[in-house]
């Protein structure tokens, strides 16, 4: 009788928290780390390493010295330099499809783009932006650079 | 005291210059292939198409303006060194009809193999693909398990499971275009991308 409350609670509770109760896919994984690099996500700090996971909406940051390098699943590659903070917006790519978009925002420091699948698809569904100005890609690499003290 | 002032003006001029509060620059692309940035604010855009072009902004204002690989490699040194190796493809073909590579392409997984055993952190994208010979809901069949075929093998190799994705893309994605029905062994594929 316990067990079946227990049972009936639980798969409430899993319906009633909806979406947010499994982990988000993962829009890339990071493959070089350098310095103090960090993801943050749920507004939880974790230390960002080789093979860690970039989801939507984290946002990655880099100490003083550090750098990081990410590639997203459509084999974007984006790197940032020492003293940066870049948002992952939106990310969604469907391998079988190749369809996708992403957004991408620089609030301050150093990043540079090689841009991948969906970009070559579909251009029109990527977008960088800078605290001003918005990006768009035609089949591209590029740099950017956002300086003062932008955190949020 | 004219001169005072000139140099006052150029002063505050560079020093702008210097207040840059955003850069953007086009890089050349790997391929070579020309490509293109659009950056736009409230009052317009600006289009950068050639390797180096660049905007500056500063007093509220994009700028366009010629970078340089000497102020790249300045400026963003860091941020390119942090760049992650590019991702790899490599084509794998299948006799007709059914899930056996051709001798060839057997001998190439080994060194696909060591690629991903070498790679930081490395992630394997397996997409199979067929010809149009059959219908196309038979071949989405059979490009997926060309596609779990290959992963299973790059398994038994030991390459870890959980690295690997492998999906199929049936005829939709031809390599070579061909009429319906065609046997065309370019198209009987097996794209395995390393990251």
């Amino acid at each position: 009788m316990i067990k079946a409350h227990q049972v009936a609670l639980c798969a409430l509770l899993a319906l009633s928290s909806g979406p947010s109760a499994f982990a988000a896919e993962a829009a890339g994984m990071v493959k070089v780390a350098k310095g103090q690099v960090s993801i943050e996500r749920n507004g939880k700090k974790l230390p960002a390493m080789v093979g860690s996971l970039v989801e939507v909406d984290d946002r990655v940051r880099t100490s003083a010295d550090a750098s990081v390098g990410v590639t997203l699943r459509d084999n974007t590659l984006l790197s940032a330099g020492p003293n940066s903070l870049i948002v992952i917006e939106k990310f969604a790519f469907d391998n079988t499809t190749q369809d996708g978009n992403m957004s991408i925002r620089v609030r301050r420091g150093t990043l540079s783009v090689a841009s991948g699948k969906i970009a070559k698809r579909t251009p029109e569904s990527v977008d960088f932006h800078t605290p001003t100005s918005v990006l768009g890609v035609r089949g591209t690499e590029f740099v950017i650079e956002v300086e003062g003290t932008g955190d949020e | 005291m004219n001169k005072l002032k000139v140099s006052l003006a150029l002063a505050a001029l560079l020093m702008l210059d210097g207040c840059a509060s955003e850069r953007i620059v086009l890089l050349p692309s790997a391929d070579g292939r020309p490509s293109s940035v659009v950056v736009r604010d409230a009052s317009g855009e600006v289009v950068l198409s050639q390797p180096y072009a660049g905007v500056k902004r500063s007093l509220s204002t994009n700028t366009p303006y010629q970078s340089a690989p000497e102020e790249v490699r300045e400026r963003f040194a860091l941020a390119l060194s942090a760049q992650p190796p590019r991702p790899s493809t490599y084509v794998l073909y299948f006799e007709s009809g059914g899930n056996v590579l051709t001798a060839e392409s057997q001998a190439a997984l080994d060194v696909i193999r060591k690629e991903i055993a070498e790679r930081p952190a490395s992630e394997v994208m397996v997409i199979g693909h067929t010809d149009r010979v059959g219908s196309v809901g038979d071949n989405d069949q059979l490009s997926k398990v060309r596609a779990e075929g290959l992963r299973d093998q790059l398994i038994e190799a030991g390459v870890q499971a959980d690295k690997m994705e492998a999906v199929g893309r049936g005829e939709r994605d031809p390599l070579v275009p061909t009429a319906d029905e065609v046997d065309e062994p370019k198209n009987r594929r097996v794209e395995i991308s390393v990251r």
